[in-house]
């Protein structure tokens, strides 16, 4: 079998480039599509705040400055250095989410972050990556055949399920759904049989009526008002009913840059936040929408590329994993607004005023430029550099 | 590596599926966008503007009352009051106690604003206290920066500067009842005040005009962001009555404490000048709300003063209804005015005995006499002979037993008795003793003293049959328009039976004798006609009879005669009727007839005054 990328391009085969070569290296396309993703949330941000950069576009300006410095960061490190720290990384999340866990039970309600001081850490964010890292790294090495073993599967499983059960114990019920479906599309990405998902999702099913028991009040109560948001216009249902009016009012072309009256009145709530999308859509229509919405399917094809591109498995799997993280976030939150699912409270990527999200989707954007970077490093079993 | 090739190619055709999975998500997005934003967008839309605008009623200004010489009788006043915003203050109670060093601030009015301000939001502006005076207003702005979160605000609120004169004709405003519910949505506004009784009540619509609107920016907690449109309501109608208030005035003084009704009227156009009702009231006390006390007062007081005597008020006539029964007696043909009856003092019919006033008699008495002395005994005769059927009849065509229909809420009908209204009403055939009681102005028959001076307008206007008004405008709904030229239809009645009627009335007044000839009128061109009563409240027994009948003075005041004097003037060419009932005021000729002198000179005095001015004015 001829691979000729190996043979042709020799120069990038070399298992050490210095990290000039590899700022070299760096795709500033995927990077323009990140900045002119983010450049929508600070315009939008700008209009939330009623023509003002206080209090939101120039923070999220500044973090997202911030972010594409861990994003290059991140890129020129070796990818088999984060092969190699995949499961310590994954460790260190969990032990920083039973911290938070500790934490919140001390404190009151929900706890999700660890303040840093300068920055509120969520574990949850770190672990969205350090598991697909992991998992990345637990099928770089495995063959279809060692795939195909049902007991193979039970190690990545339980990787993917402690952390899922700490994150609703939180509860941070999006974020539970995000690595759920994260790692499935790992899991499917390293040749799972469908069978198999089809007897997972129907335990997860069957699982439903019992973990319904297990959901806080306004958990329930969300989904029942996704199921009917009609039925409390006022209480509950108020958000997703006043963020179906913003977006049905804002027409095909919009009422115009910051003109939007649902968001301008705050009708809209959380409108710099999870509901930024219809602020957007309200000003800018359907056309800005669409348009939105052709940035993120670019960017989520351009992971595409750099994932299939990659020679590694375990750099495709993180390139795939990151990039359909990226996807959940995008297409839960807006699904969510538009009322196809239940309100989560799932950020719109890049764009929601935020400071975690920012930094983490940037980090994960940065391991996919390191899988662009490294694309024709071969990757031993273990991370070395021969096969 | 055959399993890394193996591996990529799966990992390859997966891509694709996943690819695609996310591109069928895609697709339901955009199609759930093209959904709302092109299928439902104007079911949107409308929700939208619905959330945004809110649309705010602005009221207008309630048309001012005026006296025909345009003497403002009801207009709008400032009222000062004292808001407070709990948000721009920072702390309420620090504020109110601030107030309070300036304004007295009971506990009941701190307790009421709290409370508000846990119901309202916290912008809501809060009425502190209403109808502050001038002085308070500015040592609230001069204090304004200690006094965070205070305002000040003009409302409009209804003031009547003439106070209990004319009050029964203007009414008053009060808030708002169910009852008064139209449809107008200005009934919605608070504070919105409407005509409860009066000229206020009945032309309620003029006065009020049309609300404004103003459309306003609202943002998702009410606050109100910017106007988007202002669209001015029109003020209510300038409403003009026929009154002279300088004349109801000097009417109500001549009435004094007496409980006492007086009107005069033009006798052509219907045009009523005065209409004074004695005790009065201020009506600006219910604009501002009585207290219990107040209100019991006003209720209780025998003397009635929430009451428009002129026409809520019904007396029997007395010797007035006299003038009725004489011309049915004409108009029948049943008397000729030369023919005589002879008064002993007393007439019978059957075993019952008939008394005259006067207990020796008037000897021969014909129409005139009769007229002039006010004869009882010739009215009998003459009422026997009539029947009352007819008299009734004659009594309605001149306004008697029907309303006048005045342009005021609350008028009486009065009675006419008649024989079909005794079966039906008390189930009992007519007397015809009761006759004869009816054909002096006893029994039965009520009349209110605008009736009465209708009644003696139609007489003097050559027997056409006037309608009485106040205000000087037609007004229809919410519009005013000139009133045409009067165009009354007939009563019916021959002029010269008219006539020796109004012979009668010359001689009552003006002739030696005639029962008001001592309240007669001697200025030369002012002289007036009229006829007196007095209207017994109580039955005089036999036995009080032969020990004399008690003078009025003995009695106690709810036993006493009312009196009763209707009068018109210019004997020549007559212009005014005037009507004077005095409630147990005692002789109509000794208590109301002066009283009516007096205002009728009064009334011919302006008259001469205005007509040499207006003249003056040509020639100036």
């Amino acid at each position: 079998m001829m691979r000729p990328t190996q043979r042709l391009s020799s120069r990038l085969n070399r298992t050490e480039m210095n990290w000039r070569e590899k700022l070299w290296h760096i795709n500033w396309t995927l990077i323009a599509l990140l900045a002119a993703i983010a450049s929508v949330g600070f315009l939008n941000l700008y209009s939330a705040a009623g023509g003002s950069l206080e209090p939101w576009a120039v923070k999220q300006m500044i973090r997202f400055g911030l972010g594409i410095c861990i994003l290059i960061g991140v890129a020129v490190i070796d990818l088999r250095v984060w092969m190699r720290h995949a499961y310590l990384l994954y460790l260190v999340s969990m032990v920083l989410l039973v911290l938070v866990e500790v934490k919140g039970t001390i404190g009151m309600g929900a706890q999700r972050w660890i303040d840093l001081g300068f920055i509120q850490l969520q574990p949850s964010e770190i672990m969205k990556i350090a598991l697909i890292l992991s998992l990345a790294r637990y099928f770089h090495g495995a063959t279809l055949q060692d795939v195909g073993r049902p007991v193979f599967l039970l190690p990545p499983l339980a990787m993917v399920l402690a952390p899922v059960g700490l994150v609703l114990k939180q509860p941070d019920l999006g974020t539970a759904m995000m690595l759920l479906m994260s790692s499935g599309a790992i899991f499917f990405m390293a040749g799972v049989r469908l069978w198999k998902f089809g007897v997972l999702i129907g335990a997860g099913l069957g699982a439903i009526p019992v973990a319904w028991q297990f959901l806080h009040d306004y958990q329930k109560k969300r989904v029942m008002i996704f199921l009917s948001p009609d039925s409390d216009p006022l209480g509950a249902g108020y958000h997703i009913t006043q963020s179906k009016i913003a977006l049905g009012s804002g027409g095909v072309f919009g009422k115009g840059y910051m003109m939007g009256t649902q968001s301008g009145l705050n009708f809209l709530p959380e409108k710099q936040t999870d509901f930024i999308f219809t602020m957007f859509a309200e000003e800018w229509g359907m056309m800005g929408g669409l348009f939105l919405l052709g940035l993120y399917v670019l960017l989520i094809a351009y992971g595409y590329a750099i994932a299939l591109r990659c020679r590694s498995q375990f750099g495709r799997l993180v390139g795939l994993g990151i990039t359909t993280t990226f996807f959940l976030y995008f297409f839960i939150n807006t699904a969510m607004v538009m009322g196809l699912v239940p309100v989560v409270g799932v950020p719109l990527p890049l764009i929601s005023y935020g400071g975690t999200a920012m930094l983490s989707l940037l980090f994960g954007w940065g391991l996919v430029m390191s899988t662009y970077i490294h694309r024709d490093h071969p990757i031993g079993r273990r991370g070395s550099y021969e096969d | 590596m055959y399993h890394d090739n193996d591996r990529s190619k799966t990992f390859s055709r997966r891509a694709m599926m996943l690819a695609g999975g996310k591109a069928a998500l895609v697709s339901a997005l955009a199609g759930r966008m093209y959904y709302l934003q092109v299928v439902e967008s104007d079911k949107y839309t409308m929700l939208a503007e619905d959330n945004r605008v809110s649309l705010r009623l602005l009221a207008p200004p309630r048309g001012p009352i005026l006296d025909r010489n345009g003497i403002a009788m009801a207009i709008n006043q400032h009222n000062y009051r004292v808001l407070v915003v709990a948000e721009a203050s920072p702390s309420l109670d620090y504020t109110l106690d601030a107030l309070s060093r300036i304004i007295t601030l009971t506990d009941h009015d701190r307790a009421r604003i709290h409370k508000e301000t846990r119901r309202r939001r916290s912008f809501v502006p809060i009425t502190v206290r209403e109808n502050l005076s001038w002085e308070d207003v500015a040592r609230i702005e001069v204090n304004a920066p200690d006094l965070p979160g205070v305002l000040i605000d003009v409302g409009q609120s209804r003031f009547y500067p003439l106070e209990s004169l004319g009050a029964h004709i203007l009414g008053y405003v009060a808030a708002v009842s169910e009852a008064d519910l139209t449809n107008d949505p200005l009934e919605e506004l608070p504070g919105f005040r409407v005509g409860k009784a009066g000229v206020e009540k009945i032309y309620d619509l003029a006065l009020r005009g049309a609300g404004g609107t103003s459309s306003v920016e609202v943002n998702a907690v009410g606050r109100v962001i910017r106007e988007l449109e202002r669209r001015e309501g029109e003020p209510g109608v300038d409403l003009t009555l026929t009154l002279d208030i300088r004349l109801q005035e000097y009417a109500a003084q001549r009435l004094g404490d007496e409980s006492a009704a007086a009107v005069v009227m033009d006798i052509h156009s219907g045009e009523v000048i005065v209409m004074a009702s004695t005790p009065s009231f201020d009506p600006n006390a219910f604009n501002r709300g009585l207290t219990p006390d107040e209100w019991k007062d006003l209720i209780n007081n025998p003397r009635a003063p929430l009451q428009n005597k002129a026409i809520s008020g019904t007396f029997a006539p007395g010797s007035t209804f006299k003038l009725i029964v004489a011309l049915a007696a004409l108009e029948s043909g049943q008397i000729n005015p030369a023919q005589t009856v002879f008064c002993k003092g007393h007439t019978e019919m059957g075993s019952i005995k008939f008394h005259c006033w006067k207990k020796g008699g008037h000897g021969s008495v014909d129409l005139i006499a009769g007229i002039k002395h006010s004869c009882d005994v010739y009215f009998y005769e003459v009422a026997r002979r009539v029947g009352i059927d007819k008299i009734a009849e004659v009594a309605r065509r001149f306004g008697l037993g029907v309303p006048t229909g005045i342009d005021l809420p609350n008028e009486r009908n009065g009675l006419m008795p008649d024989r079909d209204w005794k079966r039906k009403a008390l189930k009992q055939p007519w007397h015809p003793g009761e006759t004869l009681i009816n054909g002096i102005g006893q029994g039965y028959c009520l009349a209110t003293p605008l009736q009465l001076a209708t009644m003696t307008a139609r007489i003097a206007n050559g027997g056409l049959a006037v309608v009485p008004h106040v205000a000087r405008d037609h007004i229809d709904g919410k519009d005013a328009t000139s009133r045409s030229a009067p165009n009354w239809p007939s009563c019916g009645v021959q002029q010269k039976n008219l006539a020796l009627i109004r012979k009668g009335m010359n001689a009552v007044s003006n002739e030696p004798g005639g029962t008001a000839f001592r309240a007669r009128i001697d200025q030369e061109g002012m002289w007036l006609s009229g006829k007196t009563g007095t209207a017994q409240v109580r039955r005089i027994t036999m036995r009080e009879r032969e020990t004399g009948v008690k003078k009025n003075e003995e009695l106690p005041w709810k036993e006493r005669d009312h009196a009763l004097f209707v009068a018109y003037a210019p004997e020549e060419n007559p212009r005014f009727a005037i009507a004077v009932v005095v409630e147990h005021g005692g002789g109509g000729s000794a208590v109301a007839a002066p009283i009516a002198r007096d205002i009728m000179i009064e009334v011919q005095k302006r008259e001469r005054a205005r007509v040499a001015g207006s003249a003056g004015g040509r020639e100036g």
